[in-house]
Protein backbone atom coordinates (compact mmCIF):
# COMPACT_ATOMS: atom_id res chain seq x y z
CA UNK A 1 0.00 0.00 0.00
CA UNK A 2 1.59 3.25 -0.61
CA UNK A 3 -0.92 5.66 -0.45
CA UNK A 4 0.39 7.98 2.59
CA UNK A 5 -3.27 8.58 3.25
CA UNK A 6 -4.82 5.30 3.85
CA UNK A 7 -1.84 5.23 6.60
CA UNK A 8 -2.68 8.63 8.12
CA UNK A 9 -6.43 9.09 7.26
CA UNK A 10 -8.70 5.73 6.45
CA UNK A 11 -9.12 4.38 9.76
CA UNK A 12 -9.65 7.64 11.76
CA UNK A 13 -12.12 8.34 8.53
CA UNK A 14 -13.98 4.75 9.26
CA UNK A 15 -14.29 5.70 13.49
CA UNK A 16 -15.85 9.04 12.90
CA UNK A 17 -12.54 10.86 14.57
CA UNK A 18 -12.08 13.31 11.31
CA UNK A 19 -13.49 16.84 11.48
CA UNK A 20 -16.01 17.72 8.50
CA UNK A 21 -13.71 19.60 6.40
CA UNK A 22 -10.76 16.54 7.23
CA UNK A 23 -13.67 13.96 6.21
CA UNK A 24 -14.77 15.49 3.17
CA UNK A 25 -11.62 15.52 1.67
CA UNK A 26 -10.87 12.24 2.29
CA UNK A 27 -13.87 11.49 0.95
CA UNK A 28 -12.85 13.36 -2.54
CA UNK A 29 -9.67 11.26 -2.32
CA UNK A 30 -11.54 8.38 -1.89
CA UNK A 31 -12.97 9.16 -5.22
CA UNK A 32 -9.91 8.94 -7.38
CA UNK A 33 -7.53 6.12 -5.13
CA UNK A 34 -8.39 2.68 -5.81
CA UNK A 35 -6.19 1.67 -2.90
CA UNK A 36 -7.98 3.63 -0.16
CA UNK A 37 -11.42 2.38 -1.46
CA UNK A 38 -10.60 -1.21 -1.50
CA UNK A 39 -8.75 -0.46 2.03
CA UNK A 40 -11.85 1.01 3.48
CA UNK A 41 -14.11 -1.62 1.61
CA UNK A 42 -12.31 -4.42 3.97
CA UNK A 43 -12.60 -2.38 6.69
CA UNK A 44 -15.79 -2.09 6.54
CA UNK A 45 -16.60 -5.80 5.95
CA UNK A 46 -14.51 -6.56 9.00
CA UNK A 47 -16.95 -3.84 10.84
CA UNK A 48 -19.90 -5.51 9.38
CA UNK A 49 -19.05 -8.72 10.11
CA UNK A 50 -18.37 -7.40 14.14
CA UNK A 51 -22.40 -5.66 13.80
CA UNK A 52 -23.25 -8.59 12.89
CA UNK A 53 -22.00 -11.05 15.16
CA UNK A 54 -23.42 -9.54 18.14
CA UNK A 55 -20.07 -10.32 19.98
CA UNK A 56 -21.03 -8.16 23.54
CA UNK A 57 -21.04 -9.99 26.30
CA UNK A 58 -23.26 -8.52 29.45
CA UNK A 59 -22.63 -9.12 33.00
CA UNK A 60 -24.67 -12.51 34.54
CA UNK A 61 -27.45 -11.04 36.48
CA UNK A 62 -25.72 -12.88 39.53
CA UNK A 63 -22.70 -10.99 39.43
CA UNK A 64 -24.83 -7.58 39.84
CA UNK A 65 -26.06 -9.02 42.92
CA UNK A 66 -23.22 -10.26 44.42
CA UNK A 67 -21.03 -6.88 43.95
CA UNK A 68 -23.88 -5.44 45.32
CA UNK A 69 -24.14 -7.37 48.23
CA UNK A 70 -20.23 -7.08 48.90
CA UNK A 71 -19.72 -3.42 48.73
CA UNK A 72 -19.21 -2.10 52.06
CA UNK A 73 -21.84 -0.73 53.94
CA UNK A 74 -20.88 2.70 56.16
CA UNK A 75 -21.64 0.92 59.97
CA UNK A 76 -23.78 2.80 62.53
CA UNK A 77 -20.95 2.44 64.43
CA UNK A 78 -18.49 4.67 62.25
CA UNK A 79 -21.39 7.04 61.44
CA UNK A 80 -21.41 7.60 65.08
CA UNK A 81 -17.65 7.89 65.58
CA UNK A 82 -17.83 10.55 62.83
CA UNK A 83 -20.52 12.53 64.13
CA UNK A 84 -20.02 13.66 67.47
CA UNK A 85 -23.07 16.33 67.18
CA UNK A 86 -25.61 13.36 66.23
CA UNK A 87 -28.17 14.18 69.17
CA UNK A 88 -29.29 17.24 67.23
CA UNK A 89 -29.12 15.51 63.98
CA UNK A 90 -31.22 12.33 64.85
CA UNK A 91 -34.21 15.05 66.65
CA UNK A 92 -34.06 17.26 63.37
CA UNK A 93 -34.77 13.90 61.26
CA UNK A 94 -37.04 12.36 63.23
CA UNK A 95 -39.07 15.74 63.48
CA UNK A 96 -38.90 15.80 59.76
CA UNK A 97 -39.43 12.29 58.88
CA UNK A 98 -42.78 12.51 61.35
CA UNK A 99 -43.59 15.27 59.10
CA UNK A 100 -42.82 14.08 55.55
CA UNK A 101 -44.81 10.99 57.02
CA UNK A 102 -47.70 13.05 57.75
CA UNK A 103 -47.47 14.71 54.46
CA UNK A 104 -47.44 11.50 52.43
CA UNK A 105 -49.74 9.32 54.75
CA UNK A 106 -52.45 8.73 52.35
CA UNK A 107 -49.91 8.31 49.53
CA UNK A 108 -47.65 5.96 51.31
CA UNK A 109 -50.16 3.25 51.77
CA UNK A 110 -49.77 1.66 48.95
CA UNK A 111 -46.24 2.00 48.73
CA UNK A 112 -45.18 -1.30 49.80
CA UNK A 113 -46.84 -2.75 46.74
CA UNK A 114 -45.20 -0.28 44.72
CA UNK A 115 -42.17 -1.80 46.13
CA UNK A 116 -43.13 -5.25 46.06
CA UNK A 117 -44.14 -3.99 42.04
CA UNK A 118 -40.63 -2.68 41.26
CA UNK A 119 -38.97 -5.73 42.93
CA UNK A 120 -40.91 -7.54 40.64
CA UNK A 121 -40.31 -6.00 37.74
CA UNK A 122 -36.37 -5.34 38.28
CA UNK A 123 -36.22 -9.73 38.73
CA UNK A 124 -38.37 -9.67 35.48
CA UNK A 125 -35.49 -7.75 33.83
CA UNK A 126 -32.78 -9.18 35.26
CA UNK A 127 -34.87 -12.74 33.68
CA UNK A 128 -34.99 -11.04 30.72
CA UNK A 129 -31.27 -10.48 30.12
CA UNK A 130 -29.85 -14.29 30.43
CA UNK A 131 -29.19 -15.68 27.15
CA UNK A 132 -32.53 -16.31 25.00
CA UNK A 133 -34.93 -14.60 27.22
CA UNK A 134 -35.12 -11.03 26.05
CA UNK A 135 -37.59 -11.69 22.92
CA UNK A 136 -40.60 -13.79 21.94
CA UNK A 137 -41.08 -11.96 18.75
CA UNK A 138 -37.77 -10.41 17.74
CA UNK A 139 -38.03 -7.82 15.19
CA UNK A 140 -37.27 -3.91 14.40
CA UNK A 141 -40.57 -3.62 12.46
CA UNK A 142 -43.34 -2.37 14.67
CA UNK A 143 -45.99 -3.81 12.05
CA UNK A 144 -44.08 -6.72 13.42
CA UNK A 145 -44.48 -6.83 16.69
CA UNK A 146 -47.43 -4.89 17.52
CA UNK A 147 -49.50 -7.87 15.52
CA UNK A 148 -47.75 -10.73 17.67
CA UNK A 149 -49.23 -9.27 20.94
CA UNK A 150 -52.92 -9.72 19.56
CA UNK A 151 -55.04 -12.38 20.55
CA UNK A 152 -52.21 -12.66 23.59
CA UNK A 153 -53.30 -9.96 26.19
CA UNK A 154 -56.55 -8.43 25.92
CA UNK A 155 -55.22 -4.99 25.25
CA UNK A 156 -52.64 -3.35 22.54
CA UNK A 157 -49.80 -2.13 23.73
CA UNK A 158 -48.28 1.18 21.61
CA UNK A 159 -45.47 -0.23 19.26
CA UNK A 160 -43.30 2.48 17.88
CA UNK A 161 -39.52 2.27 16.83
CA UNK A 162 -37.61 4.92 17.55
CA UNK A 163 -34.48 4.30 16.29
CA UNK A 164 -34.33 7.89 14.52
CA UNK A 165 -34.24 8.89 18.38
CA UNK A 166 -31.65 6.23 19.28
CA UNK A 167 -33.81 4.04 20.59
CA UNK A 168 -34.37 1.19 18.01
CA UNK A 169 -36.85 -1.32 18.53
CA UNK A 170 -35.32 -4.85 19.42
CA UNK A 171 -38.46 -6.63 19.90
CA UNK A 172 -41.54 -8.11 22.76
CA UNK A 173 -42.57 -10.66 24.42
CA UNK A 174 -45.06 -11.51 27.21
CA UNK A 175 -43.85 -11.62 30.91
CA UNK A 176 -45.53 -12.30 34.16
CA UNK A 177 -45.22 -9.67 36.86
CA UNK A 178 -46.09 -10.38 39.90
CA UNK A 179 -49.17 -12.56 38.60
CA UNK A 180 -50.46 -10.68 36.18
CA UNK A 181 -49.43 -10.91 32.51
CA UNK A 182 -48.16 -7.80 30.89
CA UNK A 183 -46.66 -6.79 27.33
CA UNK A 184 -42.49 -6.18 26.82
CA UNK A 185 -41.37 -4.20 24.83
CA UNK A 186 -37.58 -4.09 24.39
CA UNK A 187 -35.47 -1.26 23.20
CA UNK A 188 -31.65 -0.88 22.47
CA UNK A 189 -29.94 1.99 24.32
CA UNK A 190 -26.44 2.39 22.99
CA UNK A 191 -24.81 -0.86 24.67
CA UNK A 192 -28.00 -0.86 26.53
CA UNK A 193 -31.63 -2.61 26.24
CA UNK A 194 -34.47 -1.10 27.77
CA UNK A 195 -37.27 -3.15 28.99
CA UNK A 196 -40.58 -1.55 28.68
CA UNK A 197 -43.39 -3.21 30.89
CA UNK A 198 -47.06 -2.78 29.49
CA UNK A 199 -49.99 -3.51 31.49
CA UNK A 200 -53.30 -2.77 31.83
CA UNK A 201 -54.62 -0.31 34.71
CA UNK A 202 -56.72 -2.32 37.15
CA UNK A 203 -55.64 -0.84 40.34
CA UNK A 204 -57.85 2.20 41.25
CA UNK A 205 -54.20 4.10 42.56
CA UNK A 206 -51.96 5.13 39.61
CA UNK A 207 -48.74 2.90 39.82
CA UNK A 208 -45.85 6.20 38.90
CA UNK A 209 -43.03 7.00 39.89
CA UNK A 210 -39.32 6.20 39.27
CA UNK A 211 -36.43 4.73 41.51
CA UNK A 212 -33.13 3.01 41.15
CA UNK A 213 -31.94 -0.47 42.80
CA UNK A 214 -28.56 -2.48 42.06
CA UNK A 215 -27.15 -0.19 39.33
CA UNK A 216 -30.76 -0.38 37.42
CA UNK A 217 -33.26 2.57 36.91
CA UNK A 218 -36.76 2.26 36.47
CA UNK A 219 -39.38 5.11 34.98
CA UNK A 220 -43.00 4.64 35.47
CA UNK A 221 -46.52 6.81 34.20
CA UNK A 222 -50.32 5.68 33.65
CA UNK A 223 -51.31 6.62 29.59
CA UNK A 224 -54.99 6.40 28.51
CA UNK A 225 -55.83 3.10 30.90
CA UNK A 226 -52.36 1.84 30.70
CA UNK A 227 -49.66 1.55 33.17
CA UNK A 228 -46.01 1.60 31.82
CA UNK A 229 -42.66 0.78 33.46
CA UNK A 230 -39.49 1.40 31.28
CA UNK A 231 -36.11 -0.25 33.82
CA UNK A 232 -32.80 -0.56 32.26
CA UNK A 233 -29.09 0.04 33.21
CA UNK A 234 -29.26 3.13 30.94
CA UNK A 235 -29.06 6.39 32.34
CA UNK A 236 -32.04 7.79 33.78
CA UNK A 237 -32.17 10.74 31.63
CA UNK A 238 -32.38 8.37 28.79
CA UNK A 239 -35.50 7.19 30.30
CA UNK A 240 -36.95 9.60 30.66
CA UNK A 241 -36.46 10.73 26.90
CA UNK A 242 -38.29 7.36 25.83
CA UNK A 243 -41.07 8.16 28.04
CA UNK A 244 -41.18 11.53 25.89
CA UNK A 245 -41.14 9.17 23.09
CA UNK A 246 -43.74 6.49 23.87
CA UNK A 247 -46.42 9.60 25.41
CA UNK A 248 -45.89 11.65 22.24
CA UNK A 249 -48.52 10.88 19.39
CA UNK B 1 -14.06 5.65 54.78
CA UNK B 2 -16.58 5.96 52.45
CA UNK B 3 -19.94 8.09 53.12
CA UNK B 4 -23.41 6.47 52.73
CA UNK B 5 -23.63 9.07 49.69
CA UNK B 6 -20.79 7.79 48.38
CA UNK B 7 -22.09 4.52 47.98
CA UNK B 8 -25.41 5.88 46.09
CA UNK B 9 -23.23 7.78 43.64
CA UNK B 10 -20.95 4.64 43.07
CA UNK B 11 -24.12 2.46 42.59
CA UNK B 12 -25.49 5.26 40.33
CA UNK B 13 -22.27 6.05 38.34
CA UNK B 14 -20.69 3.43 38.40
CA UNK B 15 -22.50 0.52 38.92
CA UNK B 16 -24.21 0.66 35.52
CA UNK B 17 -20.98 0.21 33.21
CA UNK B 18 -20.37 -3.49 35.00
CA UNK B 19 -21.79 -4.79 30.92
CA UNK B 20 -19.08 -3.18 29.59
CA UNK B 21 -16.56 -4.02 32.50
CA UNK B 22 -17.62 -7.44 32.17
CA UNK B 23 -17.94 -7.56 28.20
CA UNK B 24 -14.16 -6.34 28.37
CA UNK B 25 -12.46 -9.05 30.72
CA UNK B 26 -14.04 -11.86 29.23
CA UNK B 27 -12.47 -10.58 26.11
CA UNK B 28 -9.32 -10.05 27.64
CA UNK B 29 -9.24 -13.19 29.96
CA UNK B 30 -11.49 -15.54 27.12
CA UNK B 31 -13.40 -16.88 29.15
CA UNK B 32 -16.74 -16.01 31.38
CA UNK B 33 -16.05 -17.79 34.65
CA UNK B 34 -12.56 -16.08 34.91
CA UNK B 35 -14.40 -13.05 33.53
CA UNK B 36 -16.75 -12.85 36.44
CA UNK B 37 -14.02 -13.10 38.84
CA UNK B 38 -11.78 -10.16 37.96
CA UNK B 39 -14.87 -8.12 37.24
CA UNK B 40 -16.03 -8.55 40.77
CA UNK B 41 -12.68 -7.73 41.92
CA UNK B 42 -12.26 -5.08 39.86
CA UNK B 43 -15.44 -2.99 41.13
CA UNK B 44 -14.63 -3.30 44.63
CA UNK B 45 -10.99 -1.99 44.11
CA UNK B 46 -13.05 0.74 42.23
CA UNK B 47 -15.34 1.35 45.32
CA UNK B 48 -12.09 1.43 47.43
CA UNK B 49 -10.64 4.24 45.22
CA UNK B 50 -14.12 6.02 44.66
CA UNK B 51 -13.12 8.63 47.13
CA UNK B 52 -10.16 9.58 43.89
CA UNK B 53 -12.73 9.98 41.15
CA UNK B 54 -15.12 13.22 40.99
CA UNK B 55 -15.80 13.70 37.65
CA UNK B 56 -15.26 13.22 34.33
CA UNK B 57 -15.92 9.55 32.50
CA UNK B 58 -16.95 6.88 34.96
CA UNK B 59 -17.21 4.24 32.08
CA UNK B 60 -13.84 5.40 30.97
CA UNK B 61 -12.57 5.24 34.56
CA UNK B 62 -13.98 1.93 35.53
CA UNK B 63 -12.64 0.17 32.37
CA UNK B 64 -8.84 1.12 33.19
CA UNK B 65 -9.29 -0.47 36.80
CA UNK B 66 -10.86 -3.61 34.65
CA UNK B 67 -8.43 -3.57 31.92
CA UNK B 68 -4.98 -3.65 34.48
CA UNK B 69 -7.03 -5.82 37.17
CA UNK B 70 -7.03 -8.17 33.85
CA UNK B 71 -3.45 -7.93 32.81
CA UNK B 72 -2.14 -8.09 36.08
CA UNK B 73 -4.58 -11.45 36.02
CA UNK B 74 -3.06 -12.45 33.13
CA UNK B 75 0.51 -12.09 33.80
CA UNK B 76 0.32 -14.43 37.30
CA UNK B 77 -2.15 -17.08 35.92
CA UNK B 78 -1.14 -17.23 32.45
CA UNK B 79 2.38 -17.13 31.83
CA UNK B 80 2.39 -18.51 28.38
CA UNK B 81 -0.19 -15.69 27.49
CA UNK B 82 1.14 -13.34 24.57
CA UNK B 83 0.97 -9.66 26.23
CA UNK B 84 3.39 -8.50 22.87
CA UNK B 85 2.93 -4.23 23.36
CA UNK B 86 1.44 -2.87 19.73
CA UNK B 87 4.10 -1.55 17.90
CA UNK B 88 3.49 2.08 17.05
CA UNK B 89 5.16 1.63 13.66
CA UNK B 90 2.83 0.02 10.91
CA UNK B 91 3.66 -2.99 9.14
CA UNK B 92 2.90 -2.34 5.67
CA UNK B 93 -0.42 -3.46 4.45
CA UNK B 94 -0.72 -6.47 2.20
CA UNK B 95 -1.97 -5.78 -1.35
CA UNK B 96 -5.17 -6.18 -2.56
CA UNK B 97 -7.02 -9.51 -2.19
CA UNK B 98 -10.35 -10.98 -2.56
CA UNK B 99 -10.72 -10.60 1.28
CA UNK B 100 -13.37 -8.78 1.09
CA UNK B 101 -15.71 -11.41 0.42
CA UNK B 102 -13.84 -13.80 3.19
CA UNK B 103 -14.68 -10.65 5.83
CA UNK B 104 -18.37 -10.76 4.67
CA UNK B 105 -18.86 -14.31 4.83
CA UNK B 106 -17.33 -15.01 8.03
CA UNK B 107 -19.77 -16.00 11.01
CA UNK B 108 -19.99 -15.30 15.11
CA UNK B 109 -18.01 -18.84 15.15
CA UNK B 110 -14.99 -17.61 13.01
CA UNK B 111 -14.90 -13.84 14.09
CA UNK B 112 -15.04 -15.32 17.94
CA UNK B 113 -12.06 -17.50 17.08
CA UNK B 114 -10.21 -15.16 14.86
CA UNK B 115 -10.25 -12.23 18.21
CA UNK B 116 -9.52 -14.94 20.63
CA UNK B 117 -6.05 -15.71 18.72
CA UNK B 118 -5.07 -12.39 19.14
CA UNK B 119 -2.46 -11.07 21.53
CA UNK B 120 -4.08 -9.46 24.73
CA UNK B 121 -3.31 -5.61 23.90
CA UNK B 122 -4.70 -6.24 20.38
CA UNK B 123 -7.97 -7.58 21.57
CA UNK B 124 -8.47 -5.15 23.86
CA UNK B 125 -8.45 -2.11 21.57
CA UNK B 126 -11.03 -3.77 19.29
CA UNK B 127 -13.10 -4.83 21.80
CA UNK B 128 -13.06 -1.47 22.93
CA UNK B 129 -13.91 0.41 19.58
CA UNK B 130 -15.73 -1.89 17.55
CA UNK B 131 -17.79 -3.66 21.01
CA UNK B 132 -18.06 -0.73 23.39
CA UNK B 133 -17.62 1.48 20.59
CA UNK B 134 -15.49 3.95 22.83
CA UNK B 135 -13.76 7.36 20.94
CA UNK B 136 -10.03 7.35 20.20
CA UNK B 137 -9.83 10.11 23.16
CA UNK B 138 -11.87 7.00 25.57
CA UNK B 139 -9.21 4.10 24.40
CA UNK B 140 -6.24 6.26 24.95
CA UNK B 141 -7.63 7.13 28.86
CA UNK B 142 -8.57 3.60 29.49
CA UNK B 143 -5.53 2.03 28.04
CA UNK B 144 -2.90 4.43 28.98
CA UNK B 145 -1.75 5.21 25.49
CA UNK B 146 -1.02 8.72 23.96
CA UNK B 147 -3.45 9.85 22.04
CA UNK B 148 -1.68 9.81 18.93
CA UNK B 149 -1.22 5.91 18.70
CA UNK B 150 -4.43 4.63 19.23
CA UNK B 151 -5.60 4.65 15.50
CA UNK B 152 -2.29 3.31 14.42
CA UNK B 153 -2.52 0.37 17.25
CA UNK B 154 -6.27 0.00 16.13
CA UNK B 155 -4.94 -0.21 12.52
CA UNK B 156 -2.67 -2.69 13.30
CA UNK B 157 -4.91 -4.70 15.23
CA UNK B 158 -7.54 -4.78 12.50
CA UNK B 159 -5.06 -6.04 10.23
CA UNK B 160 -4.17 -8.95 12.34
CA UNK B 161 -7.56 -9.43 12.91
CA UNK B 162 -8.44 -9.91 9.50
CA UNK B 163 -5.34 -12.33 8.51
CA UNK B 164 -6.74 -14.11 11.66
CA UNK B 165 -9.92 -14.72 9.79
CA UNK B 166 -8.56 -15.11 6.44
CA UNK B 167 -6.00 -17.74 7.90
CA UNK B 168 -9.38 -19.54 9.24
CA UNK B 169 -11.35 -19.60 6.50
CA UNK B 170 -8.82 -20.71 3.80
CA UNK B 171 -8.19 -23.74 6.79
CA UNK B 172 -11.99 -24.62 6.18
CA UNK B 173 -11.99 -23.88 2.47
CA UNK B 174 -9.12 -26.52 2.39
CA UNK B 175 -11.40 -29.22 5.05
CA UNK B 176 -13.86 -28.52 2.12
CA UNK B 177 -12.12 -29.95 -0.66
Amino acid sequence: MSCELSRTHLHAYLDGELDAPAASSFEQHLASCHECTSALANEQALRASFARSNLYERAPAGLRQKISASLPVVTSETARRAIPWRWPVLVAASLLFAFLGWQFFSGALHRPAQTAFANAILDAHLRSLQPGHLTDVESTDQHTVKPWFDGKIDFAPPVRDFAAAGFPLVGGRLDVVDGQTVAVLVYGRRKHFVNVFVWKATDTKPWTGSGAAQGYHWLAWEKDSLYFCAISDAVPADLDQLKQLIQSE
Amino acid sequence: MLERNDRVRFEEIVLPHLDAAFNLARWLLRGRADAEDVTQEAVLRAYRFFGAFRAGDARAWLLQIVRNCCFTWLQKNRPMEDLTELQEEFLPVERDTPETLAIAKSDREDLTRALEQLPAHFREVLVLRELEGCSYKEIAEITSRPMGTVMSSLARARQQLRQALLHSSSKEARHEL
